[in-house]
């Protein structure tokens, strides 16, 4: 689960995490409010205001603005407050922007990039550090790898404060700000590890012209399998930064991901839904969805996958595919017509049950009166969808 | 001979007493596995599906020489389970809970590896050799004896690559479903690794998926020291960057993980390449047959 900006900041700051204060705000006049009480506080007239959305890329696409006195927090707040900020990582019509963040501006001496992520080849989490903050890791270690320093945590000790020591060593940090930046490292990573974290990037954070070390911008993923002992987290989800059918699909329990195809799936486990969206491809199709609807795959679960497929109108035909290990075909066929027969399937639906009773199974689609392409082997399905759509392009 | 359970056996069943613990423990018992006993902790003394039931693992290891366990215990609780079975001396231990946090397999991760011991998954479907031993979710009746491994992430997709082989005239020595998972306990060049020691094991097929780099690792283990062929798919050919496609570590992260950099190393490592999940019976009996 993402989380926003002023979100991961929150939580860092509540650590003991040193972030550039600010406050969030939904209305260009709590933006004011905020603006006018951080000048109170800090005596600061200088202010940014940062679109919250998911999406990197934020400042290219200008949804961060510096803003002059509480005047220029009006203006800039009024501008991005509602604005459709697009960016490399958002679609072609962008993300509505609902909130705006208000933090001080600050002088920036240095930036610097920290990151902390689980490591999959070491199973350990790492802790990465780079001088070449504000610009994204993954164009630095593809540029120059050499300019990254990693320390992994061994899970037995923990992180030590040598390694923190090592990682603000190697960062170049010196004297005052160099204790700060190995603070900074060390309640990083407590937090990420506290809140069950599966990315808690920092990118930039800097050395201010005070010789302050804080995190000007923060990211944070949590790890979705965790989140049943944080329910103070579960709250953070902001489901306008999803797609409304994904939020429909979890709904019912449907692991559904959008995509741009024209042929939509309904599959029985990960593994074989995205081998079918393969197939789909191999066929001559482009698969419309990722869709797993578990090992049930019950007349309601199936029904919900049919609605949600066709709500995409650029879906042109539908292939069920179904390995019956456990569950039996003959029940998942039932289920099938039962949820066609609910739902107004107006186009080509082929249906591949294989598994215990696969004749009984596609007997049962075959005699219900409904227009199914039926298989049984993976490979005749594939020639079904190439048919298919064959016959749509004539 | 095959890898990881076979008619020596002795399994234990955590969460043996729970509605997915008993439907699948009497489809292990039908298959011919040895269930020795469960643990279900507070239900010790007991008897459940004519089996007893112990409040600890290492009961189960004393009382009943239990050598291997699966486990079906909820997410929150699950990585304790496996620390328990590690402790008590199990050394094959498959875990099919999925959903267990990340951070918790991690210190899971080490702690089984110091102990020595084998943990397969988590968010597997367990591993079959065929005529000996069922040890988790699998469909029994696709599979038959014979000579070809299979390793695989996913759960469906390994009964797919099983269900051809079979239809193609190619028993399994044995099939291990490592599970989707970020962190898992026997990764492809683990298995890889028992199925070139195997005598049984004559060519292995490998489904992996997008995310993380298992299959590059694999794919160097094969080139330096497989002697056996290795057929190998990979899921998510069309899967876009950045989106999780079901398991939890089937993402492409930073443009790494895809299915063409995991099947352009395969294919330099040796492996034949299976482009198409529909072939791949075919094309192990393609190469096979005129071996």
């Amino acid at each position: 689960m993402k989380l926003h900006e002023y979100q991961a900041k929150q939580i860092l700051a509540s650590a003991g995490v040193n972030t550039q204060p600010g406050v969030v705000a939904e209305t260009v006049e709590e933006a004011v409010a905020v603006a006018r009480k951080l000048h109170e506080q800090n005596g600061n007239d200088l202010f940014v205001v940062k679109a919250q959305i998911h999406a990197g890329g934020r400042g290219k696409g200008g949804g961060v603005k510096l803003a002059e006195g509480v005047d220029g927090v009006r203006e800039k707040a009024d501008a991005i407050l509602g604005m459709m900020l697009k960016t490399h990582q958002t679609g072609p019509e962008g993300q509505k922007v609902r909130k705006v963040l208000i933090a001080d501006a600050v002088d920036i001496e240095k930036e610097y990039y920290v990151g902390v992520t689980l490591d999959r080849q070491t199973n350990m989490n790492v802790i990465m550090v780079s001088t070449e903050g504000g610009v994204e890791i993954e164009k630095v270690a593809e540029d120059t790898p050499e300019k990254i320093l990693k320390e992994y945590v061994d899970p037995a000790i923990g992180l030590r404060s040598f390694q923190a020591r090592k990682l603000a060593f190697g960062l170049g940090f010196e004297g005052a700000a160099l204790k700060q930046a190995s603070k900074f490292i060390s309640l990083l990573y407590k937090a990420f590890v506290d809140n069950d974290c599966t990315l808690a990037e920092i990118n930039p954070l800097v050395l201010t012209k005070q010789g302050d070390v804080q995190a000007i911008d923060a990211k944070i993923s949590i790890d979705d399998n965790a989140l049943f002992r944080h329910g103070d987290l579960t709250a953070l989800r902001d489901i306008h930064e999803e797609d409304p059918l994904e939020v429909e699909a979890s709904e019912y329990g449907l692991n559904y991901v959008k995509l741009d195809g024209n042929v939509g799936c309904m599959v029985n486990g990960a593994g074989l839904a995205m081998a079918t969206m393969d197939i789909i491809k191999l066929a001559g199709g482009e698969p419309a969805n990722f869709l797993d609807v578990g090992g049930g795959a019950s007349a309601e679960t199936v029904e919900a996958g049919f609605r949600i497929i066709l709500k995409d109108r650029s879906v042109k035909a539908i292939l069920v595919n179904i390995f019956g290990g456990i569950v039996r075909c003959d029940r998942v066929a039932t289920g099938v017509v039962e949820a066609a027969n609910n739902v107004k399937i107006a186009v080509p639906l082929i249906v591949r049950l294989q598994g215990t009773n696969a004749e009984e199974g596609q007997r049962i689609l075959q005699e219900s009166g409904l227009k199914i392409e039926t298989a049984i082997l993976f490979r005749e399905a594939a020639d079904k969808v190439n048919a298919a759509l064959e016959e749509l392009a004539v | 001979m095959s890898i990881l359970v076979d008619k020596n056996t002795r399994l234990v069943v955590q969460g043996f007493t729970g509605r997915e613990g008993t439907f699948h423990s009497e489809q292990m018992i039908e298959y011919g596995t040895e269930v020795v006993a469960g643990v279900t902790p507070g239900k010790g003394g007991t008897k459940h599906l004519d089996r007893p039931v112990f409040n600890t693992v290492a009961d189960a290891v004393s009382d009943e020489g239990a050598n291997t366990a699966v486990i079906f215990v909820p997410p929150a609780f699950a990585a304790d389970a496996i620390l328990e079975a590690a402790e008590a001396g199990i050394k094959v231990i498959v875990c099919i809970t999925e959903g267990i946090p990340a951070g918790d397999m991690i210190d899971v991760y080490h702690y089984v590896h110091r102990k020595g011991a084998h943990l397969v998954g988590p968010n597997c479907p367990g591993v079959l050799t065929p005529g000996a031993a069922k040890v988790g979710i699998m469909p029994a009746m696709i599979f038959s004896e014979g000579s070809i491994g299979v390793v695989s992430r996913s759960g469906t997709l390994t009964y797919e690559a099983v269900d051809q082989l079979t239809r193609d005239g190619f028993g399994q020595s044995t099939a291990v479903g490592i599970g989707g998972d970020p962190i898992i306990g026997t990764r492809f060049v683990d298995a890889l690794r028992l199925f070139e020691a195997d005598g049984e094991t004559e060519a292995v097929v490998m489904i992996g998926e997008i995310g993380g780099t298992a299959e590059e690792e694999a794919a160097e283990y094969i080139k330096e020291k497989m002697t056996k062929p290795v057929f190998a798919f990979i899921a998510g050919a069309t899967a876009p960057p950045g989106r999780r496609m079901g398991h939890a570590g089937a993402i492409i992260a930073g443009g790494k993980g895809t299915a063409e950099d995991k099947f352009a190393a395969l294919g330099e490592a040796g492996a034949t390449v299976v482009k198409n999940p529909a072939l791949i019976g075919a094309t192990v009996k393609e190469h096979l047959a005129t071996a």
